[in-house]
């Protein structure tokens, strides 16, 4: 009955019959193997009889067919259709009751038309569809910053309704968990920035003003950025496949449908967490950067206390603060994004991996857009 | 050819199954045969959704073999293991269809990966199969177009791509109205009957398990065994256990709910 069913079967043939015109008899098994040897010469055959023919009908005697599985009936019908266009009809004599059946949905599928024919609209209507489509991205956006502005302050007035656990949760994961991570990171940098400068340095007998450079630098500028673009990797791309996935099961209509708003639920939380890890970090990268740059000092002949007393020498406590200031900033885009981009998550396993992606891309561009601002702000604020 | 005659073609010899510590059921033994319409029932929980992966070789059993045409599916590998789920149709509860795939595309895949057949007989077996589950007018829909119930077919039209000889499906009517019920019923008796497919089907749904069940197994979670094995009509009226008999006759214990019986 199967082809898996056990037993040798006989192999598939298709011969010429006596008479005339000549008709063609199929014997053995029409399985997917033998379809994929047959499909091209075979129809070629019955195309070179259908010319022949000359009543009008192609007999193909498949009595002796052991087997018919549902790739054999594609064959068969094909079969039919290639006589057909050749203005002859092939009639299928002797077929049991298992070719009939799976010939059924093949005949059906004559009588179909497609519930939507042509899907590729003209260049008009998808313009227009992109023009919206951006639109609704760009209201959405604005929707979320209202609603996240709001759920935000409504977290500060009432701190009893955010749910500190789900923050400290996120906090933990975002933070404590990058910490090796960022080490590493932070350590190397401390590391290549003082060891290329010491050497442009040394020419001029100033390796200990190294420590000022790198201080300054980590402090006011390197330490929140590789620091924010770190978290965007980790963090922001966790946001947002997480709560796309939630989208994609529903589990964010849920929410809804029980009256619990998902910018509280699940986006503040997060944004919290980013708020206030983000200036952890950025404090931890900046020591461990230090960290770097002093080991490196030691093989230019820099002790420790040195490097010490020019680096509290070189920076001011508004270097410090507007570097955390910063990060915190960061943190807010980057947990936002992650977020905003998991709600905006369409249907499907892909639409998650797109707005993961769309996450991490965002927030580094406003990484650097807000980071330029600043720069202009700090300038004129002289801080 | 009667199903009680022919071979089995899967065999389950003392399977234990379960998560580390936990046994869900222990020493399940029972075969399959050629043709039949095999049901797995049992209540929530009692594990026969699991069941049916471990027999598909998705779980590795704890204890035992699951002979699929005389190999064990459990310690298979490499090329034989292909052949052997090249054999199997497998349906998932969500239907499990590729979302960035249309239907058609759905159904296609394993020809395209598992035969050489030319392109324009890969798109005539695949859409006949659609239309075989009553979707052949559905071909270039993606998944999240189409209802829960149209999922579920077009996840059998791609569990047939291959011609399996043997098909699992899991709780394949759940979730969906009953007319569409009877006609996935029907369905999976003309792949059976016509086709002679063996079909291997988990479900809780009474109304189906008669119409179409030729065995039913039932699992128990007290006892972590099979409870009864055997024609459910028969079972319903001859099991030895009360439980079984009260399951197939659909009562429900004194759990019966009378909408009359709370209002004021």
């Amino acid at each position: 009955m199967n082809p898996a069913a056990g037993g040798q079967r006989a192999p598939f043939q298709h011969d010429a019959t006596d008479g005339d015109p000549p008709g063609l008899r199929l014997s053995g098994t029409l399985d997917i193997a033998a379809v994929e040897r047959a499909w091209g010469p075979l129809r070629e055959r019955v195309r070179a009889l259908a010319r022949e023919a000359g009543d009008g009908v192609l007999r193909v005697d498949v009595s002796a067919l052991e087997f018919c599985d549902g790739a054999g009936a594609a064959l068969l019908h094909a079969l039919q259709r290639d006589a057909a266009a050749c203005g002859v009809s092939l009639e299928l004599d002797g077929a049991g009751h298992m070719i009939e059946e799976q010939l059924v949905p093949y005949r059906e599928l004559e009588e179909v038309t497609p519930v939507r024919g042509d899907r590729r609209a003209g260049w008009r209507h998808r313009t227009v569809q992109a023009v919206g489509k951006v639109g609704r991205a760009g209201w959405e956006q604005m929707a979320f910053i209202g609603e996240l502005g709001r759920a935000l302050m409504r977290a500060l007035w009432h701190p009893r309704q955010v749910r500190w656990s789900d923050t400290l949760r996120v906090a933990e994961a975002a933070g404590f968990r990058a910490l090796p991570i960022v080490s590493l990171i932070a350590f190397l940098m401390g590391v290549i920035l003082a060891f290329q400068s010491a050497i442009a340095m040394r020419q001029f007998g100033g390796e200990i003003f190294v420590a000022n450079l790198v201080a300054v630098s980590l402090f006011r500028e390197l330490g929140p950025l590789m620091m924010a673009i770190l978290l965007a990797g980790r963090s922001g791309a966790a946001f947002a496949a997480e709560i796309g996935t939630m989208k994609v099961n529903e589990e964010v209509n849920a929410l809804q449908t029980m009256a619990l708003d998902p910018v509280r639920f699940l986006v503040v939380p997060k944004v919290l967490a980013g708020i206030l890890v983000a200036p952890l970090l950025a404090l931890y990268a900046n020591l461990i950067g230090l960290l770097g740059a002093g080991l490196v000092l030691q093989g230019f002949g820099i002790p420790w206390v040195a490097f010490f007393n020019q680096v509290t020498g070189a920076v001011s406590l508004s270097d410090l603060f507007s570097g955390l200031f910063k990060a915190g900033v960061f943190g807010l885009l980057v947990a936002s994004v992650g977020c905003l981009r998991g709600l905006q998550t369409g249907n499907g396993a892909a639409a998650v991996g797109s707005s993961t992606t769309s996450a991490v891309v965002t927030a580094i561009i406003l990484i650097v857009v807000f980071d330029g601002l600043f720069a202009v702000l700090f300038y004129h604020l002289g801080v | 050819m009667t199903a009680a005659e022919a071979e089995p073609v899967i065999r389950v010899e003392g399977l234990t199954m379960g998560f580390d510590d936990f046994v869900l059921m222990r020493d399940l033994n029972f075969e399959v045969r050629r043709g039949e319409i095999f049901v797995i029932l049992g209540g929530s929980g009692s594990g026969k959704s699991t069941l049916l992966k471990h027999m598909i070789g998705l779980y590795a059993p704890q204890a035992g073999r699951i002979w699929i045409g005389g190999e064990d599916i459990a310690h298979a590998d490499g090329a034989r293991l292909e052949t052997m789920l090249r054999g199997m149709g497998v349906m998932y509860q969500m239907g499990a269809l590729f979302g960035s795939m249309t239907l058609l595309e759905n159904v296609r895949l394993p020809l395209e990966e598992h035969t050489s057949l030319p392109r324009a007989a890969m798109d005539a077996v695949a859409r006949a199969r659609l239309q075989l589950v009553g979707l052949g007018a559905f071909a270039d829909f993606v998944p999240s177009e189409i209802s829960g119930g149209m999922q579920k077919r077009a996840a059998i039209a791609r569990a047939m791509a291959l011609d399996p000889s043997v098909l699992f499906l899991d709780e394949p009517s759940a979730g969906l109205d009953p007319i569409t019920s009877r006609e996935l019923d029907r369905l999976i008796l003309r792949l059976a009957r016509s086709l002679g497919m063996t079909i291997v089907i988990v479900s809780h749904e009474l109304a189906s398990i008669f119409a179409i069940a030729d065995r039913v197994i039932m699992l128990d979670k007290e006892s972590r065994g099979i409870v009864a094995d055997g024609d459910p009509r028969r079972l319903r009226e001859e099991s030895a256990h009360p439980w079984v008999r009260r399951f197939l006759g659909g009562e429900t214990g004194g759990a019966e709910v009378d909408n009359q019986e709370v209002s004021a």
